[in-house]
This record gives C-alpha cells, structure tokens and sequence, in this order.
C-alpha cells in the first residue's frame, strides 16, 4: 500500500514561510515550530474548549483577533503571533485571568512550574489593578488526597473534562456567568475516588494534591526523627521533565543526591517493595490456580484509585481484588520492621515518606486496614510535583547533581520492579515469577510425597547442566509484550506451565466498565486508574499527555531492560527480606489487606485556610 | 413547489436570516441539505426566543401571522425531505409559549400542516441566563440538555447541529418570509419595532433598505427634540445621532429612540453593562471577567478610562461568541456618535 500523502500547506507566519499539514490547528503548527504562544485551557488529550483565550494571533482578512487553538491552517493564511494587536489582547486577557487567580503565589507550591504565573512576568503585567474577586470561594477538599480551591480556579473546565475522561464524572461546572464554580455533583451514585486526573490537568493548581510538601520540609528541618524517603518506579522518569531534562529520562541518581541534600536520612527505592509484592502476588496466583473453589479472574490492586473504585462502584468486585499489599506500604512495612531491627532503631522513630506519581496513595496510607500496631506504615506521601517544589525551593542544583550518595539499602530491586510504573507492569513482573513459584510448589509437593512413599531422590541431580537449562526453560519467558504499551484494553494469552492464562490489562477507569461484563473469562487482570499507568498517575509533572506518558514508558522498560536482575524472585536482599516478613508472626498484617464496601467520600468544605 | 422553485425564489428575493445575523437564507438552507446527503436524519429549530430588550417584532409576527410563520416551517421540511426531518422544535421564550401554544396547537390541526405536525415539540427557552440562550449554539446545547453554552464554530449548526446532526434554525421573521417568497408575494418589506422616546410605539413593516429618518417620519415617530436612537436592539444595537439616520436599519431592525437632554449618560452605560454582565455565560475569559469589571469599574465615580477600553477593545477582538463581542457596539458608537469622544486606548 502506497502511504497516504500528507497534504503540505503553505502559511506565512510573522512575514516567514512555513509549511504545514491538513486539518492541523495554528496552535498546532506554531509549536510545532517552536513559537512561544501562551496557552492555559488547552491540551492536547481534552477536547479545544477555547475559553481561556490568550493563544490569540492575528489572521490577515479576519476582522478580529483568532485563538490560535480552535481555528485551522489554510493554504495561503498569513498570520501574526506577536503584533501589537495581539499582545494587547493578551495582555488583558492574562490580567483578567490573573485577577481571579491570584493569592497564593508567594507560597503556592505550585509557582516554580505555573504557566499563569510565567506569563503574568513574561507579559510584564499590572497586577494590583483589580482586586481578588474569588477571594471568598470554597476550597472542596476530597478526602486526604485532592482538593479544588475556588479562589484560584480560571474556569477553564479541564478538570471537569479528566474526571469525565475517566468515566467517573465526580466535577460539574455549576452555575454562570462570574458565579461559574467547579464543584463536586450532588449525584450520591458517584464518588471521588482520588485518581488526581484534574489535578494534572489544571494549569493553574486549583484543583491540586492536598499539600504535604511544607509539612514535611518542616520535618526535615526541626529533625526530631529519623526521616526516611522512599521513591516509587513511576518518578524517576518524570521528575527530570521539570528540570529541562528529555521526556522519559532515568534521573534516579540524582534522585537519590536530592534527597540526602533535602536531608532525609535515609533513601529507600520502592522497586524493591514492588518485588515483595509480585512474590505476594504471584504466589496468591499460584494459590489460586490450585484451588478449585478460587474467584477469578484475580485482579491487582496496588492502584489506590482503582480500589476505591471497586470498593464504591463494585463492591461484587472485592474478593477478585489480590490480598497483596502495595509496594511503598510492603516496602514502608521492610523499613520499620526488617530493616529498624538490623539498624536497631525504634520503629516509632522513623517517618516513612514516599514520593509517589500518585495523589490517591495519600489516602491510602491513612487506611486502618494498612496499620500496624495501630500505627501508619507511610507517614506522608508527596507527590512528583510537590518532591520537584521541594528541590527547587530547597534551591538545590537538581541538573549539577551527578553523584548518586546514599544508595546503602533496598536497591536491589529488580527490573521487575522497575516496570510497574508502566500499565501492564504488575502483571508481567507476576509472570516472570510465577514459573518459579509453581516450579518450587511443584517441588515440594513432589519432595513430600516421595517423603512420605520413603523414596529415596538420589537419581537427581546426576547431571547439573541438565538441570540448570530445565531450570532455564522452568523460568518462563522474560519479556511479555503483548501487556505493554498505550491501550486502555489489552489483552493476552500466556501459558504458564501447563496451563494457559487469559490475561487483560486496562488503564484509564473509564475502560473498565466494558471490560467488567466479560470478566469471567479472564484469568489474571491488572487495572490501573491512571491512562498509561503510574506513569501517568495524578501526582505527575504537568504536562502530562499521551505522547509524554509514551516517552515515561521507554524510561521504564529501559531501566529494566538494563537490570541484571529482571525477575523479582532473583533479587536476594528482597527474598532475604521477604522470607522474614513472612516467617513473621504478623505475616498478614505485613503482607496482606482486605477491602470493604465503601460509601461516598464526604466532601468537606473550607473558607480558604492556608495548610500552615 | 419543487426544491428548486423554492430555492431558486428564496435565492432572487436576496432573502437574510431576520434574527440579527442576515446570513443568506438559501446558503443555509442549501448547507443543510447538502449535509442531509450524507445523514439520516436531521431537525428544524425555530427560533422565537427574542431575548434581546427593545426587540419585540417575533411577538407581533407570531400573533399576526402565526399561519405564515408555519408555512415557512413547512416548506423548509419539504425542501429539506420531510421524511429526513426527525423532528422540529418550536424554540420560545416562556411568555411567547404562554401566549400563543393553544393557538399554534389550533392551526397545527389544519389539513395543510398534517405532514409536519406529528414531529412539532415546543421547547421553552431558558430564563437565566436568557441573552445566550437566543444563540444558536446555545440552544442547540440546551435542546440537548447540556450546559448553556455556545459551542464552538465551525462546525456550523447547519453540517453538524442538534445531536450532531444537519440543523436548519431560523427565526420566527424568516420563516414569515420564506412563506411569502412561496408565493411571489414577498416585496423585500421588513419589520421594524419602533420604542423608546416616541410617539407611536409599535410594530411597522416598511422596505428594508428605506434609511432609518424615513422609518421614523413614516412611523410618525420623528421627533424635533434632540435625540439619538440604537438601532438592532437595546443591548446590542448600535448607537447613531440624529444627522446618522439616512442609512437603512441593520440586524434586527429595532429602533430605540433615546431623548438626549433627559438620557443620564453614565446611567445608559450602566444599564448596557450590567445587562452583559448578567447576561455572560461565563464560558469564556473575557467575558466572564471584562464585563464583570466594566461594571465594577461604571459603579464607581471615577475610573480609568484607558483600561475601561482596553478590556472593551478585548471583548471585540477576543470574545468566544457574538454575545461578548457585541458590548463593544453600543460602548463605541455612544462613545463617538453621541458623546464625541475620543477613545484613548
């Protein structure tokens, strides 16, 4: 097949020639190019809403200005970005919209990153010559995690737009005019299940995780405890787009020199705990294989979102969910048992801080059925953002760092490990340990039953190489493409053993309704909340789009791809550290969780309080 | 009649839409149909919502010639083939509904509108907000029951309208008119709604290109006292002085007549700006904002005349939909045609 001619077309751009294709938008095409348009309310997975008009140019024989957003490139076009017309227009725009925004910027954690704020200095404004006509709105906190703070929305929609994206609809535009306001629906079948989707698509941080990063530089400052970091996969190939860096680049080193400078004692890399958790979660799968009376299909449950999902939306759901903790409450849970006894420290003196893609896990770690000994395992959750304000305000030189300091425990994790960031993550880091665990199971059955006919074993082993390429074979295959990549449903058949397992991975919510009256013919299904998975998740660099999202992704399977360990159960300071876990008396308490049917969150409302 | 009778007289009559737009009739009708190819179904709006203050002329239409206004409606059905049209929705403000259902209902049941009367659904238009509601985009979103907003355009109601389907909506005069173009009995006439300070307020139908002094000597209206007018409707029309009128009444052809001497000049500008204000819908930057600042701004004794225009200026060039770009019309023209004065910007 011939591949389809892409339509050129000519346009003249601030007197220059350019070239672009068919059906593309002046915006398009201007940052295609490299132009500085300023924008707010568009991006590039929501629909054009052009409301926040300031991504005005001049079109020659158009009467009035044009957003560069909603209107096509013709043949022939002849179009200005910055003539004085435009910037005029602009510039009232931006104050119009600053007028209704602005409050917070002096302390906003947010303000290193705010394109609102970028243009407010890049456009020279005026800014005290309206007053504050937000200043009385209500901030609709939601649960721990997220929050919408009316006195600084611009009405831009985009968060009412993700939350629909996401099939949960939770936001309304209510209301007009200058009373428009972003609020939560009164629907009592629809809840917030803390995905943070509008928070990573607000462009000025209204809608915004709730704010942990203040507290926790005060812990890191008055230093009555011993303050621990643990970073999840997703972060480190997304942190860096904050700092200049490329899409999808590995800065984990760096990571790891920023949070000894921030003053952490000790750093912790969560791919270790997602190792714990592919060998909880792997064995459960082996469990239930062999158990004729098991629920399947069995379904992950380390995203938050998507937990709270079943708990509220389909509670039928709850005994398909795995019993397997997530990995930074797994890895939370290493720290203050296995690791506070070999360090001999109080575990009521360590605070656990992990640094999440994520805005549901601060809700997670507030759940009473993740406690132990009545206490939380993860003592804050910070988000990518809030960590990249942290390093910024801390004024550390996040691009001059290049030594990796306190890489002393947890780093082994595999690249099993590595790739959970990624949708379709989880279930392939099962899959490459699953063999394994059968095999052993396997193993042992046979070893107790010849125990017990008092057989003797000593034909094996005759030949060790024999044994070892079987054992190769037995471990199954490494890579499982068909669980990778951007779709919001895929699915796979893999055998596994004898037996053949039909598998479906779904990122994005929205996706799983189609997918849940067929469940039944699944065997193992991994949901993310998040299009893309973790990567994507609420607590990720902003802007967060497909494309970006793609990128995060080869970041993520490069890093395993270079792992000498790629398979959980090879990883030996983690099986070192399991095995404890699991002689342990409170095994289940260390490594499982249960789930209940929940009930709508219960919105609270504040008159603007400053977190401090 | 055939398609291409009726077309072909709507194309000579030279006929524009009346409800303030004047886009070429059979333009639009010709879009729709040609849409129509290529879709199974599609819908006829009416629209009587007349929300605009000082523009009375549908009201007097729809009680004087409710008949023709429906023989319009019927022949853009069979232009478009009938069987094609799912549905036709009667668009009216509240009162138009109250006054006139029955009757509508009444001349439905005669024997000439049988093909359309079975597909007729009234739909009352909303009361808040009530400007963006006359909007063609808007309506389409409130049919649907979706937020009251104007959509973004292209696409054109006419390619891709109510439910995303080809969409002819007209207002109540145009229809009239179509009616009369059937039968070779339109003249190029149109109606004109005469108020303010005037003798003989009231409905007229003169030439639509007879200039605007002339409407108003015929009218008996004309007035030796000093005065200005605003042509087009009471919000959005635009200003003239009384040495302006020799040129004929555009968009709705309204004609408020304002005495000069007793019209308290920041009274005006205040009653202009507040109505944008309340009237915003609040979709997009500045609108929602910029009319909510000029009338912050008018409340106050003194303000800064420079920005005032600069967000006035913005509105004209930056404002989504024809709601906030029309508060620049009457702000300008009073500004120059009645003050005198120079706009600093």
């Amino acid at each position: 097949m011939k591949p389809k001619q892409v339509k050129k077309i000519k346009v003249i751009v601030d007197g220059r020639l350019y070239y672009g294709v068919e059906n593309e938008t002046i915006f398009q095409l201007l940052k295609r190019k490299g132009f500085d348009i300023p924008a707010l309310c568009h991006h590039p997975d929501l629909k054009v809403k052009a409301n926040c008009r300031i991504c005005v140019v001049e079109v020659s024989g158009c009467e009035t200005l044009k957003t560069s957003c909603s209107t096509k490139i013709e043949s022939g076009m002849e179009i200005y970005t910055s003539s004085d017309r435009v910037i005029k227009a602009r510039k009232i725009n931006i104050e119009l919209l600053y007028a209704s925004h602005v409050e917070k910027c002096v302390n906003c954690s947010y303000r290193f990153e705010c394109d609102l704020l970028k243009f407010a200095r890049q456009y020279r404004l005026k800014i005290n010559r309206f007053s504050d006509r937000k200043k009385n709105r209500k901030t609709y906190k939601f649960g721990k995690a997220v929050e919408i703070d009316d006195t600084q929305c611009i009405d831009c929609n985009n968060c009412v737009e993700a939350c629909q994206l996401q099939g949960i609809s939770f936001l309304k535009s209510d209301n007009y005019g200058i009373n428009t306001e972003i609020k939560p629906v009164s629907d009592k079948d629809k809840t917030c299940v803390y995905c943070g989707q509008c928070a990573l698509h607000c462009p000025v941080a209204a809608a915004q995780e709730q704010d942990s990063a203040i507290l926790v530089d005060k812990m890191l400052k008055d230093k009555k405890k011993i303050v621990v970091a643990q970073i999840a996969p997703a972060v480190r190939v997304a942190l860096g787009e904050n700092f200049g860096f490329k899409y999808g680049v590995n800065v984990e080193d760096r990571i790891y020199t920023a949070l000894k400078k921030l003053g952490f004692d000790y750093v912790f890399d969560v791919n270790f705990g997602a190792d714990i958790t592919t060998m909880v979660e792997a064995e459960e799968l082996v469990e239930r294989l062999s158990d004729k009376k098991a629920v399947w299909p069995m379904m992950t449950s380390c995203c938050p979102a998507w937990v709270n999902f079943v708990e509220f939306y389909h509670p039928e759901l709850i005994n398909n969910l795995t019993t397997a903790r997530s990995p930074h409450i797994h890895n939370a849970a290493a720290i203050k048992t296995y690791f506070a006894k070999k360090k001999e420290i109080n575990p009521k003196d360590i605070v656990v801080v992990s640094i999440m893609p994520c805005t549901a896990k601060k809700q997670e770690k507030e759940r009473e059925e993740l406690k132990y000994k009545g206490r939380k395992l993860v003592d804050e959750v910070l988000t990518t953002r809030e960590f990249s304000y942290l390093i910024k305000d801390n004024k550390i030189d996040f691009n001059n760092l290049s030594k990796s300091e306190g890489r002393e425990y947890f780093n082994s994790g595999s690249g099993a490990g590595a790739i959970y960031g990624a949708s379709g993550g989880v279930m392939e880091s099962a899959l490459r340990s699953v063999p394994y665990i059968l095999n052993k199971k396997e193993k042992e059955e046979k070893e107790q039953e010849e125990k017990e006919k008092g057989k003797n074993s000593k034909k094996k082993n005759k030949n060790g190489n024999i044994v070892k390429a079987e054992n190769a074979k037995l471990e199954g295959s490494l890579e499982f493409k068909s669980v990778r990549g951007m779709k919001g449903i895929k699915e796979a058949e893999v055998k596994i053993g004898k037996k053949k397992l039909k598998l479906a991975i779904v990122s994005g919510l929205k996706n799983i309704e189609s997918l849940i009256p067929k469940l039944s013919k699944y065997h193992y299904v991994e949901v993310m909340a998040c299009p893309g998975g973790c990567i994507g998740g609420g607590g990720q660099p902003i802007p967060t789009t497909d494309e970006i999202v793609e990128k995060r992704m080869k970041g993520l399977y490069g890093i395993d791809k270079k792992r000498e360990k790629r398979r959980a159960h090879l990883n030996k300071e983690m099986m070192e550290c399991y095995q404890s876990l699991k002689n342990s008396e409170n095994k289940d308490k260390l490594l499982h969780t249960k789930y209940k049917k929940s009930k709508r969150i219960v919105v609270k409302t504040t008159k603007d309080i400053p977190p401090f | 009649m055939t398609k291409t009778e009726i077309i072909k007289r709507i194309e000579n009559a030279g006929l524009a839409g009346r409800g303030g737009a004047s886009f070429p009739v059979s333009w639009k009708w010709k879009s729709v149909a040609e849409s129509l190819k290529s879709e199974k179904e599609g819908y006829i709006i009416l629209n009587a919502a007349e929300g605009e203050p000082g523009v009375k002329k549908d009201q007097y239409i729809l009680d004087n010639y409710l008949n023709e206004v429906l023989n319009g409606i019927l022949l853009a059905d069979s232009y478009l083939t009938s069987n094609k049209i799912k549905k036709i929705f009667l668009y009216l403000n509240k009162d138009y509904l109250k006054q006139f259902k029955k009757r509508i209902n009444k001349e439905l049941e005669k024997k000439a509108f049988k093909s359309i009367k079975d597909k007729i659904e009234y739909f009352v238009k909303p009361s808040y907000p009530g400007y963006i509601s006359g909007e063609e985009s808007a309506i389409l979103n409130i049919i649907e029951g979706k937020k009251i907003r104007p959509r973004l355009k292209p696409p054109y109601p006419s390619c891709k309208g109510l439910y995303s389907k080809p969409t002819l909506m007209q207002n109540v005069e145009t229809f009239y008119d179509i009616s009369l173009v059937s039968r070779n009995e339109y003249n190029g006439q149109r109606f004109y709604y005469i108020n303010g300070n005037v003798k003989k307020p009231g409905v007229y139908r003169f030439f639509s290109d007879l200039p605007i002094e002339e409407v108003l000597k015929r009218s008996g209206n004309y007035t030796d006292e000093s005065f200005f007018v605003q042509v087009g409707g009471q919000a959005s029309g635009e200003v003239l002085n009384s040495d302006q009128l020799f040129v004929p009444a555009e968009s709705t052809a309204s004609i408020m007549v304002y005495n000069k001497k007793r019209t308290d000049e920041k009274k005006l500008i205040k009653f202009w700006l507040r109505f944008y204000q309340k009237e915003s819908c609040g979709n997009c930057s500045i609108c929602r904002e910029g009319t909510y600042r000029l009338y912050e701004m008018i409340k106050k004794d003194e303000y800064d005349k420079k920005l005032f225009f600069e967000i006035v200026s913005s509105l004209k060039e930056t404002s989504f939909c024809a709601l906030g770009a029309s508060l620049p019309v009457p702000i300008y023209s009073y500004f120059k045609n009645v003050l005198k004065e120079k706009i600093v910007e």
